[in-house]
């Protein structure tokens, strides 16, 4: 197949598809059971914006230009940390900045490699994290959200791909 | 079977943590843990301390994982020294590019104790 061709289905590829929420599901569901021994299930779906005083961001670039999102409470992040670091108590903002940034870096690793025409066409940056009382995440027009959130023992954990088209 | 000195080369301090618990989970003995952020500061470690097996993530600041497999090739006392990459980077391309200037392997992130235990204990069995 000539450059131009895999660039073009690479291109085709990175449009939003209807199976890519499954596609997302699965691989945070994979990420926290694998890398943080947590079992989580997925909530209906949210009508509300993601809220929560931590968010971790990992952009995409490429076939996919976007940017994948882990947001939830302090609270969360910090179980969340522990339990990447087999039940330790983490006090650490350090150490829980770390821990929710490499969820969300392989979290959006493990996406791009179930998309096999994403695999090679979509890099990603490493995390930021940004915390605070009240801000929200505001996309540059045009793009498309999957939103998805999941129940941690009572405490939520939204994920989202933000995807630009 | 000998314990073995392992160089973990990753940015992120937890994930260090994950993949040492991960080698003990894989039944691989453990002397000498050194820990590196990222290439230039492995090249030191391994320098100073030159390790039995060395881990290393691909996508670092400062120096990232293919640039330090560049440089350790060209440390005499390093060559033979396995390099396994552990990484979210599910590119063919950068994965081929690892192996070509030196990786014996790769594991990519997330990874289960089993996958870890397939792709080192062949490696290590080869050191003791």
């Amino acid at each position: 197949m000539s450059f131009a061709n895999r660039s073009m289905e690479a291109a085709v590829a990175g449009k939003p598809q209807p199976g890519w929420k499954d596609v997302l599901e699965e691989a945070a569901i994979e990420v926290f059971e694998l890398m943080a021994s947590v079992q989580l299930a997925p909530l209906p779906e949210p009508t509300q914006p993601a809220s929560g005083a931590i968010t971790s961001m990992v952009g995409m670039a490429g076939a996919l230009c976007g940017m994948m999102n882990i947001r939830c409470s302090h609270t969360a992040a910090q179980r969340l940390a522990g339990c990447m670091l087999a039940g330790s108590h983490v006090s650490s903002a350090g150490t829980i900045r770390d821990a929710l940034g490499e969820l969300c870096n392989m979290i959006a690793g493990n996406f791009k490699a179930k998309i096999p025409s994403l695999a090679d066409h979509c890099m990603l940056s490493v995390p930021t994290v940004i915390t605070g009382d009240d801000y929200s995440l505001e996309p540059v027009d045009p793009f498309q959200v999957i939103h998805i959130a999941f129940d941690f023992s009572g405490d939520t954990i939204h994920v989202a791909l933000v995807m630009h088209s | 079977m000998k314990k073995i000195r392992v160089l973990i080369v990753d940015d992120s301090s937890v994930m260090r943590k994950i993949v040492e618990r991960s080698l003990r989970q894989a039944g691989i003995e453990l002397g000498e843990v050194m820990e590196a952020g990222n290439g230039a500061e492995a090249l030191i470690a391994a320098k100073n301390s030159p390790p039995d097996l060395i881990l290393s993530d691909i996508n670092m600041p400062v120096m990232d994982g293919l640039e330090f497999l560049k440089c350790l090739a060209e440390i005499e006392s390093m060559k033979g020294v396995p390099v396994v990459m552990i990484t979210t980077e599910g590119s063919e391309a950068r994965v081929i590019e690892a192996i070509s200037v030196g990786a014996r392997g790769y594991i990519r992130k997330p990874f289960t104790p089993e996958q870890v235990k397939e792709r080192l204990v062949p490696l290590v069995g080869g050191l003791s």
